[in-house]
Protein backbone atom coordinates (compact mmCIF):
# COMPACT_ATOMS: atom_id res chain seq x y z
CA UNK A 1 0.00 0.00 0.00
CA UNK A 2 1.45 3.22 -0.95
CA UNK A 3 0.42 6.84 -1.33
CA UNK A 4 1.23 8.90 -4.20
CA UNK A 5 1.00 12.55 -3.48
CA UNK A 6 1.37 14.83 -6.89
CA UNK A 7 2.10 18.33 -7.38
CA UNK A 8 0.87 19.19 -10.83
CA UNK A 9 -0.16 22.43 -12.74
CA UNK A 10 -4.04 24.10 -12.07
CA UNK A 11 -4.67 24.22 -15.64
CA UNK A 12 -4.25 20.04 -16.08
CA UNK A 13 -5.96 19.33 -13.05
CA UNK A 14 -9.41 18.23 -14.72
CA UNK A 15 -7.78 16.29 -17.55
CA UNK A 16 -5.54 14.39 -14.48
CA UNK A 17 -8.86 13.69 -12.99
CA UNK A 18 -10.50 11.92 -15.81
CA UNK A 19 -7.62 10.03 -16.35
CA UNK A 20 -7.23 8.84 -12.75
CA UNK A 21 -11.11 8.03 -12.89
CA UNK A 22 -10.11 5.61 -15.96
CA UNK A 23 -7.26 3.94 -14.16
CA UNK A 24 -9.40 2.43 -11.95
CA UNK A 25 -8.60 5.15 -8.84
CA UNK A 26 -12.05 6.05 -7.40
CA UNK A 27 -11.03 7.97 -4.90
CA UNK A 28 -8.36 10.90 -3.85
CA UNK A 29 -8.11 13.79 -2.19
CA UNK A 30 -6.60 17.42 -3.89
CA UNK A 31 -5.89 20.72 -2.32
CA UNK A 32 -4.64 23.89 -3.97
CA UNK A 33 -1.34 24.79 -2.79
CA UNK A 34 1.26 27.56 -3.10
CA UNK A 35 4.64 26.93 -3.45
CA UNK A 36 8.01 29.19 -3.08
CA UNK A 37 10.57 28.60 -6.05
CA UNK A 38 13.64 30.39 -7.20
CA UNK A 39 11.54 31.38 -10.40
CA UNK A 40 10.05 34.94 -10.11
CA UNK A 41 7.45 36.30 -12.64
CA UNK A 42 7.91 39.65 -12.72
CA UNK A 43 4.61 41.97 -12.55
CA UNK A 44 3.72 45.97 -12.67
CA UNK A 45 0.70 47.22 -10.56
CA UNK A 46 -0.19 50.80 -10.80
CA UNK A 47 3.26 51.69 -12.14
CA UNK A 48 5.04 49.92 -9.21
CA UNK A 49 6.80 47.01 -10.36
CA UNK A 50 7.16 43.89 -8.05
CA UNK A 51 8.23 40.20 -8.78
CA UNK A 52 5.80 37.28 -7.02
CA UNK A 53 7.40 33.97 -6.29
CA UNK A 54 4.73 32.89 -5.60
CA UNK A 55 3.74 29.94 -7.43
CA UNK A 56 -0.10 28.08 -7.50
CA UNK A 57 -0.28 24.45 -7.88
CA UNK A 58 -2.79 21.23 -7.22
CA UNK A 59 -1.63 18.57 -5.22
CA UNK A 60 -3.52 15.06 -5.24
CA UNK A 61 -2.91 12.64 -2.94
CA UNK A 62 -4.02 9.13 -3.54
CA UNK A 63 -3.51 5.95 -1.53
CA UNK A 64 -3.94 2.57 -3.60
CA UNK A 65 -2.61 -1.10 -3.30
CA UNK A 66 0.48 -2.27 -4.63
CA UNK A 67 -0.16 -3.10 -8.11
CA UNK A 68 -1.77 0.20 -8.77
CA UNK A 69 0.98 2.51 -7.99
CA UNK A 70 2.96 2.39 -11.31
CA UNK A 71 0.22 2.26 -13.70
CA UNK A 72 -1.43 5.63 -11.47
CA UNK A 73 1.93 7.02 -11.87
CA UNK A 74 2.18 6.69 -15.13
CA UNK A 75 -1.35 8.02 -16.08
CA UNK A 76 -0.47 10.90 -14.05
CA UNK A 77 2.97 11.61 -15.73
CA UNK A 78 2.00 11.12 -19.15
CA UNK A 79 -1.16 13.73 -18.75
CA UNK A 80 0.30 16.56 -17.02
CA UNK A 81 3.41 16.58 -19.01
CA UNK A 82 3.96 19.69 -21.06
CA UNK A 83 7.56 19.47 -21.17
CA UNK A 84 7.93 23.43 -19.73
CA UNK A 85 9.78 23.73 -16.52
CA UNK A 86 7.28 23.90 -13.61
CA UNK A 87 5.41 20.59 -14.38
CA UNK A 88 5.73 19.31 -10.90
CA UNK A 89 6.56 16.80 -9.13
CA UNK A 90 5.41 12.71 -7.68
CA UNK A 91 6.30 11.51 -4.32
CA UNK A 92 5.59 8.28 -3.35
CA UNK A 93 5.77 6.90 0.48
CA UNK A 94 4.66 3.66 2.56
CA UNK A 95 1.11 3.40 4.29
CA UNK A 96 1.56 1.55 7.55
CA UNK A 97 -2.27 0.39 7.56
CA UNK A 98 -5.75 2.04 7.22
CA UNK A 99 -8.85 1.48 8.62
CA UNK A 100 -12.62 1.86 7.33
CA UNK A 101 -14.30 3.65 10.09
CA UNK A 102 -17.43 2.03 9.00
CA UNK A 103 -16.44 -1.43 9.42
CA UNK A 104 -13.62 -1.12 11.67
CA UNK A 105 -11.87 -3.31 9.24
CA UNK A 106 -8.43 -2.53 8.54
CA UNK A 107 -5.74 -3.74 5.49
CA UNK A 108 -5.19 -2.76 2.25
CA UNK A 109 -8.64 -4.39 1.00
CA UNK A 110 -10.41 -1.65 2.59
CA UNK A 111 -9.30 0.49 -0.27
CA UNK A 112 -12.14 -0.04 -2.99
CA UNK A 113 -9.75 0.66 -6.09
CA UNK A 114 -10.83 -2.42 -8.35
CA UNK A 115 -9.90 -5.84 -9.25
CA UNK B 1 -41.34 81.10 -18.29
CA UNK B 2 -43.52 78.82 -19.54
CA UNK B 3 -44.95 76.22 -16.79
CA UNK B 4 -44.32 73.42 -18.94
CA UNK B 5 -40.74 74.89 -19.89
CA UNK B 6 -39.63 75.16 -16.34
CA UNK B 7 -40.90 71.78 -15.66
CA UNK B 8 -39.09 70.40 -18.10
CA UNK B 9 -36.42 71.84 -16.36
CA UNK B 10 -37.02 70.84 -13.46
CA UNK B 11 -37.50 67.34 -14.38
CA UNK B 12 -33.92 66.94 -15.84
CA UNK B 13 -32.05 68.46 -12.66
CA UNK B 14 -33.71 66.15 -10.52
CA UNK B 15 -32.63 63.08 -12.85
CA UNK B 16 -29.08 64.33 -13.25
CA UNK B 17 -29.39 64.51 -8.89
CA UNK B 18 -30.24 61.01 -8.84
CA UNK B 19 -27.99 59.96 -11.37
CA UNK B 20 -25.03 62.46 -9.78
CA UNK B 21 -25.96 60.40 -6.32
CA UNK B 22 -25.12 57.18 -8.40
CA UNK B 23 -21.65 58.56 -7.93
CA UNK B 24 -21.69 57.31 -5.19
CA UNK B 25 -22.02 53.18 -5.01
CA UNK B 26 -19.61 54.21 -8.06
CA UNK B 27 -16.98 54.96 -5.65
CA UNK B 28 -17.66 52.99 -3.18
CA UNK B 29 -16.94 50.01 -5.80
CA UNK B 30 -13.88 51.79 -7.11
CA UNK B 31 -12.15 51.92 -3.77
CA UNK B 32 -13.38 48.76 -2.59
CA UNK B 33 -11.74 46.70 -5.39
CA UNK B 34 -8.36 49.17 -5.47
CA UNK B 35 -7.66 48.08 -1.50
CA UNK B 36 -7.40 44.97 0.43
CA UNK B 37 -10.24 42.89 1.11
CA UNK B 38 -9.73 42.63 5.08
CA UNK B 39 -10.93 46.60 4.94
CA UNK B 40 -13.79 46.38 2.55
CA UNK B 41 -16.71 46.78 4.50
CA UNK B 42 -14.70 49.90 6.17
CA UNK B 43 -13.91 51.68 3.18
CA UNK B 44 -17.76 51.02 1.77
CA UNK B 45 -19.14 52.41 5.42
CA UNK B 46 -17.18 55.41 4.74
CA UNK B 47 -18.86 56.29 1.57
CA UNK B 48 -22.35 55.56 3.36
CA UNK B 49 -20.88 58.19 6.30
CA UNK B 50 -20.48 60.74 3.67
CA UNK B 51 -23.53 60.93 2.19
CA UNK B 52 -25.69 60.76 4.87
CA UNK B 53 -23.80 63.26 7.05
CA UNK B 54 -23.03 65.44 4.07
CA UNK B 55 -27.37 65.21 2.90
CA UNK B 56 -28.05 66.30 6.72
CA UNK B 57 -25.57 69.08 7.39
CA UNK B 58 -25.73 70.16 3.65
CA UNK B 59 -29.64 70.91 4.37
CA UNK B 60 -28.79 72.47 7.99
CA UNK B 61 -26.10 74.48 7.04
CA UNK B 62 -23.74 74.12 3.88
CA UNK B 63 -26.58 75.05 1.98
CA UNK B 64 -27.29 78.33 3.26
CA UNK B 65 -23.35 79.14 3.35
CA UNK B 66 -23.39 78.41 -0.27
CA UNK B 67 -26.02 80.04 -1.56
CA UNK B 68 -27.46 82.34 1.59
CA UNK B 69 -27.73 86.14 1.55
CA UNK B 70 -23.93 87.39 2.20
CA UNK B 71 -21.85 90.38 2.88
CA UNK B 72 -18.51 90.55 1.20
CA UNK B 73 -18.93 87.83 -1.10
CA UNK B 74 -16.92 85.02 1.14
CA UNK B 75 -20.04 83.42 3.08
CA UNK B 76 -23.38 82.97 3.00
CA UNK B 77 -25.61 83.29 5.93
CA UNK B 78 -26.44 79.95 7.20
CA UNK B 79 -29.75 78.84 6.91
CA UNK B 80 -30.64 76.15 9.73
CA UNK B 81 -32.71 74.18 7.55
CA UNK B 82 -34.95 76.68 6.29
CA UNK B 83 -34.74 77.23 2.82
CA UNK B 84 -37.22 80.18 2.45
CA UNK B 85 -33.93 82.72 1.48
CA UNK B 86 -33.28 80.91 -1.97
CA UNK B 87 -35.17 83.07 -4.65
CA UNK B 88 -34.96 81.17 -8.51
CA UNK B 89 -37.07 79.84 -10.92
CA UNK B 90 -36.82 76.30 -10.07
CA UNK B 91 -38.09 74.45 -6.60
CA UNK B 92 -35.64 75.14 -3.72
CA UNK B 93 -36.18 72.09 -3.04
CA UNK B 94 -35.23 70.09 -6.11
CA UNK B 95 -32.11 72.76 -6.58
CA UNK B 96 -31.29 71.13 -2.39
CA UNK B 97 -30.81 67.73 -3.79
CA UNK B 98 -28.95 69.07 -6.87
CA UNK B 99 -26.03 70.39 -4.79
CA UNK B 100 -26.45 68.11 -2.12
CA UNK B 101 -25.01 65.49 -4.39
CA UNK B 102 -22.22 67.67 -5.81
CA UNK B 103 -21.46 68.45 -1.60
CA UNK B 104 -21.33 64.86 -1.12
CA UNK B 105 -18.90 63.68 -4.48
CA UNK B 106 -16.72 66.42 -3.05
CA UNK B 107 -16.52 64.36 0.67
CA UNK B 108 -16.42 60.76 -0.95
CA UNK B 109 -12.97 61.71 -3.13
CA UNK B 110 -11.21 61.36 0.07
CA UNK B 111 -11.54 58.27 1.58
CA UNK B 112 -9.76 56.12 -1.40
CA UNK B 113 -6.56 58.25 -0.66
CA UNK B 114 -6.99 57.56 3.15
CA UNK B 115 -7.91 53.83 2.76
CA UNK B 116 -6.96 50.99 5.09
CA UNK B 117 -5.42 52.83 7.80
CA UNK B 118 -7.38 55.61 8.67
CA UNK B 119 -9.84 55.69 12.24
CA UNK B 120 -13.69 55.17 11.49
CA UNK B 121 -14.47 57.66 14.45
CA UNK B 122 -11.54 60.48 12.96
CA UNK B 123 -13.08 60.03 9.46
CA UNK B 124 -16.50 61.01 10.69
CA UNK B 125 -15.01 64.07 11.79
CA UNK B 126 -13.22 65.24 8.74
CA UNK B 127 -16.26 64.19 6.29
CA UNK B 128 -18.18 66.39 8.82
CA UNK B 129 -16.00 69.20 8.37
CA UNK B 130 -15.90 68.94 4.46
CA UNK B 131 -19.94 69.17 3.98
CA UNK B 132 -20.40 72.01 7.17
CA UNK B 133 -18.11 74.35 5.20
CA UNK B 134 -15.28 73.32 3.53
CA UNK B 135 -16.66 72.96 0.25
CA UNK B 136 -19.60 75.14 0.86
CA UNK B 137 -17.49 78.55 1.34
CA UNK B 138 -15.43 77.72 -1.67
CA UNK B 139 -18.58 77.04 -3.43
CA UNK B 140 -19.87 80.64 -2.61
CA UNK B 141 -17.33 82.21 -3.47
CA UNK B 142 -17.89 80.04 -7.32
CA UNK B 143 -21.71 79.16 -7.96
CA UNK B 144 -23.05 81.10 -5.31
CA UNK B 145 -22.58 84.14 -6.64
CA UNK B 146 -19.38 85.45 -4.58
CA UNK B 147 -16.45 87.35 -5.64
CA UNK B 148 -14.97 84.56 -7.75
CA UNK B 149 -17.68 84.46 -10.26
CA UNK B 150 -18.89 87.74 -10.15
CA UNK B 151 -18.96 88.91 -13.78
CA UNK B 152 -20.26 92.65 -13.03
CA UNK B 153 -17.99 95.17 -14.77
CA UNK B 154 -16.75 96.74 -11.53
CA UNK B 155 -16.04 93.45 -9.80
CA UNK B 156 -12.88 92.16 -8.73
CA UNK B 157 -12.37 89.60 -11.31
CA UNK B 158 -13.59 92.01 -14.24
CA UNK B 159 -10.93 94.83 -13.58
CA UNK B 160 -8.50 92.10 -12.71
CA UNK B 161 -8.17 89.53 -15.69
CA UNK B 162 -11.77 90.99 -17.84
CA UNK B 163 -13.12 87.51 -17.32
CA UNK B 164 -15.03 85.56 -14.20
CA UNK B 165 -13.74 82.26 -12.91
CA UNK B 166 -15.45 79.80 -14.85
CA UNK B 167 -16.18 76.05 -13.36
CA UNK B 168 -19.16 74.45 -15.50
CA UNK B 169 -19.78 71.59 -13.59
CA UNK B 170 -16.50 71.47 -10.77
CA UNK B 171 -13.63 70.17 -11.73
CA UNK B 172 -12.15 73.13 -9.47
CA UNK B 173 -14.66 73.43 -7.36
CA UNK B 174 -15.76 69.75 -6.09
CA UNK B 175 -12.86 67.42 -7.62
CA UNK B 176 -9.64 69.67 -7.31
CA UNK B 177 -10.93 69.97 -3.99
CA UNK B 178 -11.24 66.74 -2.94
CA UNK B 179 -8.49 66.02 -4.17
CA UNK B 180 -6.09 68.40 -2.36
CA UNK B 181 -7.94 67.26 0.35
CA UNK B 182 -7.16 63.26 -0.25
CA UNK B 183 -3.31 64.35 -0.92
CA UNK B 184 -2.99 66.31 2.62
CA UNK B 185 -5.18 63.38 4.63
CA UNK B 186 -2.83 60.96 3.01
CA UNK B 187 0.17 63.01 3.80
CA UNK B 188 -0.59 63.40 7.63
CA UNK B 189 -1.40 59.96 7.79
CA UNK B 190 1.90 58.03 6.80
CA UNK B 191 2.17 55.17 3.91
CA UNK B 192 0.04 52.07 5.26
CA UNK B 193 2.27 49.36 6.61
CA UNK B 194 5.04 47.50 4.24
CA UNK B 195 4.21 49.76 1.01
CA UNK B 196 7.88 51.20 1.44
CA UNK B 197 10.45 49.51 1.90
CA UNK B 198 13.84 49.67 4.30
CA UNK B 199 15.75 51.95 1.48
CA UNK B 200 12.25 53.89 0.51
CA UNK B 201 11.30 51.70 -2.67
CA UNK B 202 7.48 51.65 -3.36
CA UNK B 203 5.98 48.10 -3.58
CA UNK B 204 2.96 47.14 -4.97
CA UNK B 205 -0.37 46.43 -2.39
CA UNK B 206 -2.66 44.89 -5.18
CA UNK B 207 -5.93 45.61 -4.31
CA UNK B 208 -8.73 42.60 -3.92
CA UNK B 209 -10.91 43.15 -6.86
CA UNK B 210 -10.63 44.72 -10.28
CA UNK B 211 -13.98 43.38 -10.80
CA UNK B 212 -15.35 46.12 -8.57
CA UNK B 213 -13.49 49.21 -9.45
CA UNK B 214 -14.05 48.22 -13.33
CA UNK B 215 -18.05 48.41 -12.47
CA UNK B 216 -17.56 51.70 -10.04
CA UNK B 217 -15.54 53.21 -12.74
CA UNK B 218 -18.62 52.39 -15.54
CA UNK B 219 -21.22 53.83 -13.14
CA UNK B 220 -19.00 56.84 -11.87
CA UNK B 221 -18.99 57.45 -16.22
CA UNK B 222 -22.47 57.13 -16.10
CA UNK B 223 -23.12 59.44 -13.31
CA UNK B 224 -21.03 62.10 -14.72
CA UNK B 225 -23.69 62.11 -17.64
CA UNK B 226 -25.64 63.70 -14.71
CA UNK B 227 -23.03 65.46 -13.46
CA UNK B 228 -21.97 67.66 -16.27
CA UNK B 229 -25.11 68.01 -18.68
CA UNK B 230 -27.44 68.17 -15.51
CA UNK B 231 -25.19 71.50 -14.56
CA UNK B 232 -26.85 72.91 -17.19
CA UNK B 233 -29.57 73.02 -15.09
CA UNK B 234 -32.14 73.57 -17.44
CA UNK B 235 -33.29 71.77 -20.60
CA UNK B 236 -36.09 73.24 -22.69
CA UNK B 237 -35.62 75.57 -24.96
CA UNK B 238 -33.06 75.53 -28.19
CA UNK B 239 -30.04 76.94 -26.51
CA UNK B 240 -30.57 74.19 -23.43
CA UNK B 241 -31.32 71.26 -25.28
CA UNK B 242 -28.47 72.32 -27.34
CA UNK B 243 -25.99 72.70 -24.22
CA UNK B 244 -27.01 69.52 -22.37
CA UNK B 245 -26.34 67.90 -26.20
CA UNK B 246 -22.99 69.73 -26.77
CA UNK B 247 -21.83 68.56 -22.82
CA UNK B 248 -22.83 64.75 -22.74
CA UNK B 249 -21.06 64.67 -25.95
CA UNK B 250 -17.58 66.63 -24.59
CA UNK B 251 -17.76 64.67 -21.23
CA UNK B 252 -17.80 61.00 -23.12
CA UNK B 253 -15.20 62.15 -25.32
CA UNK B 254 -12.79 63.45 -23.16
CA UNK B 255 -13.24 59.95 -20.99
CA UNK B 256 -13.12 57.74 -23.86
CA UNK B 257 -9.64 59.79 -24.92
CA UNK B 258 -8.59 59.80 -20.92
CA UNK B 259 -8.77 56.11 -20.90
CA UNK B 260 -7.15 55.25 -24.14
CA UNK B 261 -4.36 57.71 -23.69
CA UNK B 262 -3.28 56.05 -20.28
CA UNK B 263 -3.61 52.43 -21.93
CA UNK B 264 -1.04 53.69 -24.66
CA UNK B 265 1.06 55.13 -22.33
CA UNK B 266 1.05 52.23 -20.10
CA UNK B 267 1.95 49.76 -22.51
CA UNK B 268 4.38 51.49 -23.46
CA UNK B 269 6.03 52.18 -20.70
CA UNK B 270 5.71 48.87 -18.76
CA UNK B 271 5.11 46.90 -21.53
CA UNK B 272 1.84 45.87 -20.90
CA UNK B 273 -1.31 47.87 -20.75
CA UNK B 274 -2.23 48.42 -17.15
CA UNK B 275 -6.24 47.97 -16.75
CA UNK B 276 -6.17 49.21 -12.68
CA UNK B 277 -4.54 52.87 -14.14
CA UNK B 278 -6.80 52.71 -17.44
CA UNK B 279 -9.50 53.13 -14.93
CA UNK B 280 -8.27 55.92 -13.24
CA UNK B 281 -7.63 57.12 -16.84
CA UNK B 282 -11.08 57.55 -17.68
CA UNK B 283 -11.58 59.28 -14.73
CA UNK B 284 -8.96 61.47 -15.30
CA UNK B 285 -10.53 62.38 -18.48
CA UNK B 286 -13.73 62.84 -16.67
CA UNK B 287 -12.54 65.53 -14.12
CA UNK B 288 -10.83 66.98 -16.76
CA UNK B 289 -13.26 68.07 -18.92
CA UNK B 290 -15.85 69.26 -16.25
CA UNK B 291 -14.86 72.56 -15.75
CA UNK B 292 -15.10 73.74 -19.41
CA UNK B 293 -17.11 70.94 -20.86
CA UNK B 294 -19.77 73.50 -22.22
CA UNK B 295 -17.21 75.85 -23.56
CA UNK B 296 -14.80 73.35 -25.33
CA UNK B 297 -15.31 71.77 -29.01
CA UNK B 298 -15.64 68.30 -29.09
CA UNK B 299 -12.45 68.48 -30.61
CA UNK B 300 -10.91 70.57 -27.12
CA UNK B 301 -12.43 68.24 -25.32
CA UNK B 302 -10.55 65.06 -26.38
CA UNK B 303 -7.69 66.85 -26.22
CA UNK B 304 -8.11 67.35 -22.49
CA UNK B 305 -9.05 64.18 -22.14
CA UNK B 306 -5.62 62.88 -23.39
CA UNK B 307 -3.79 65.52 -21.76
CA UNK B 308 -5.20 64.01 -18.34
CA UNK B 309 -4.61 60.73 -18.92
CA UNK B 310 -0.86 60.67 -19.84
CA UNK B 311 -0.30 63.08 -17.22
CA UNK B 312 -2.22 60.69 -14.27
CA UNK B 313 0.38 58.06 -14.77
CA UNK B 314 3.29 60.65 -14.02
CA UNK B 315 1.48 61.77 -11.47
CA UNK B 316 0.56 58.58 -9.70
CA UNK B 317 4.42 57.51 -10.04
CA UNK B 318 5.52 60.68 -8.76
CA UNK B 319 3.20 60.84 -5.44
CA UNK B 320 3.97 57.56 -4.82
CA UNK B 321 7.64 57.01 -5.78
CA UNK B 322 9.38 60.56 -5.14
CA UNK B 323 6.94 62.28 -3.16
CA UNK B 324 6.34 58.62 -0.83
CA UNK B 325 2.93 59.91 -0.18
CA UNK B 326 0.57 56.42 -0.06
CA UNK B 327 -2.85 56.91 -2.36
CA UNK B 328 -3.89 53.44 -2.62
CA UNK B 329 -6.68 54.03 -5.24
CA UNK B 330 -5.30 57.57 -6.99
CA UNK B 331 -7.52 59.85 -5.53
CA UNK B 332 -4.89 62.98 -5.61
CA UNK B 333 -4.00 62.84 -9.06
CA UNK B 334 -7.24 61.60 -10.48
CA UNK B 335 -9.52 64.47 -8.66
CA UNK B 336 -6.79 67.15 -7.87
CA UNK B 337 -3.93 67.08 -10.48
CA UNK B 338 -6.57 66.33 -13.43
CA UNK B 339 -8.91 68.86 -11.58
CA UNK B 340 -6.42 72.20 -11.60
CA UNK B 341 -5.21 70.61 -15.21
CA UNK B 342 -8.84 70.53 -16.75
CA UNK B 343 -9.57 74.14 -15.16
CA UNK B 344 -6.87 75.54 -16.67
CA UNK B 345 -7.45 74.10 -20.14
CA UNK B 346 -10.39 75.77 -19.99
CA UNK B 347 -8.81 78.97 -20.19
CA UNK B 348 -6.81 77.47 -23.12
CA UNK B 349 -9.41 75.79 -25.22
CA UNK B 350 -12.75 77.80 -24.57
CA UNK B 351 -13.70 78.47 -28.16
CA UNK B 352 -15.20 81.97 -27.57
CA UNK B 353 -12.44 82.95 -24.88
CA UNK B 354 -9.58 80.69 -25.02
CA UNK B 355 -6.12 81.54 -25.17
CA UNK B 356 -5.43 78.97 -28.02
CA UNK B 357 -8.23 80.46 -29.72
CA UNK B 358 -6.42 83.86 -29.54
CA UNK B 359 -8.48 85.32 -27.59
CA UNK B 360 -5.40 86.68 -25.23
CA UNK B 361 -4.67 85.51 -21.56
CA UNK B 362 -7.55 86.83 -19.85
CA UNK B 363 -9.33 84.41 -19.28
CA UNK B 364 -6.73 81.78 -18.60
CA UNK B 365 -5.59 84.26 -15.90
CA UNK B 366 -8.93 83.94 -13.95
CA UNK B 367 -8.84 80.41 -14.57
CA UNK B 368 -5.72 80.16 -12.80
CA UNK B 369 -6.03 82.65 -9.91
CA UNK B 370 -9.67 81.21 -9.17
CA UNK B 371 -7.89 77.35 -8.90
CA UNK B 372 -5.10 78.65 -7.16
CA UNK B 373 -7.33 80.59 -4.65
CA UNK B 374 -9.56 77.28 -3.97
CA UNK B 375 -6.99 74.83 -3.50
CA UNK B 376 -5.28 76.97 -1.35
CA UNK B 377 -8.40 77.29 0.67
CA UNK B 378 -9.13 73.35 0.57
CA UNK B 379 -5.21 73.13 1.38
CA UNK B 380 -5.36 75.38 4.32
CA UNK B 381 -8.11 73.35 5.61
CA UNK B 382 -6.81 70.31 4.98
CA UNK B 383 -3.52 71.14 6.86
CA UNK B 384 -5.38 72.97 9.75
CA UNK B 385 -7.85 70.14 10.18
CA UNK B 386 -6.00 66.52 9.61
CA UNK B 387 -2.77 67.70 11.21
CA UNK B 388 -5.29 68.76 13.94
CA UNK B 389 -6.59 65.24 14.65
CA UNK B 390 -3.27 63.77 14.20
CA UNK B 391 -2.13 65.76 16.69
CA UNK B 392 -5.13 65.91 19.20
CA UNK B 393 -6.28 62.30 18.67
CA UNK B 394 -4.21 60.14 16.43
CA UNK B 395 -5.44 59.83 12.56
CA UNK B 396 -4.23 56.39 12.33
CA UNK B 397 -5.47 52.96 13.76
CA UNK B 398 -2.79 50.78 15.93
CA UNK B 399 -0.46 48.38 14.11
CA UNK B 400 -2.37 45.30 14.56
CA UNK B 401 -5.51 46.92 13.56
CA UNK B 402 -4.08 47.53 10.25
CA UNK B 403 -2.65 44.59 10.02
CA UNK B 404 -5.78 42.16 10.87
CA UNK B 405 -7.97 44.44 8.94
CA UNK B 406 -10.06 47.76 9.68
CA UNK B 407 -13.52 45.35 9.23
CA UNK B 408 -13.04 42.93 12.21
CA UNK B 409 -11.54 45.88 14.47
CA UNK B 410 -13.25 48.82 13.78
CA UNK B 411 -16.85 47.64 12.86
CA UNK B 412 -16.79 43.94 14.05
CA UNK B 413 -18.12 42.53 10.65
CA UNK B 414 -16.25 41.26 8.04
CA UNK B 415 -16.92 41.76 4.24
CA UNK B 416 -16.06 38.23 3.23
CA UNK B 417 -17.10 35.06 5.15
Amino acid sequence: MKKIEAIIRKTKFEEVKEALLGADINWFEYHDVHGIGQSRQERIYRGVQYSTDVIERVALSIVCRDQFVQPTIDVIIKVAQTGEIGDGRIFVSDVIDTYSIRTGEHGDTVLRDKK
Amino acid sequence: MNDIALSLDTVWMLLAAMLVFWMQPGFALCEAGFTRGKNTANILFKNFVDFMLGSLLFFFVGFGFMFGSEGAGFIGAPNWGDLSFYSGDLPVEGFLMFETVFCATAATIVSGAMAERTKFSMYVVYSAAISLFIYPIEGHWTWGGGWLAGDAADSFMMTTFGAAFHDFAGSAIVHSVGGVLALIGAMALGPRRGKYDAEGHSRAIPGHSLTLAALGVFILWLGWFGFNPGSQLAASGEVNRTAISHVLLTTNLAAAAGGIATMMLTWWRYGKPSFSLTLNGVLAGLVGITAGCDLVSPLGAIIIGLVCGIVLVYSIEFIDHHLHIDDPVGASSVHGVCGILGTLMTGLLATDSGALYGHGWGFFGAELFGIAVIDLWAAACGIVLFYGIKRLKGLRVDARIEEEGLDVYEHGELCYN
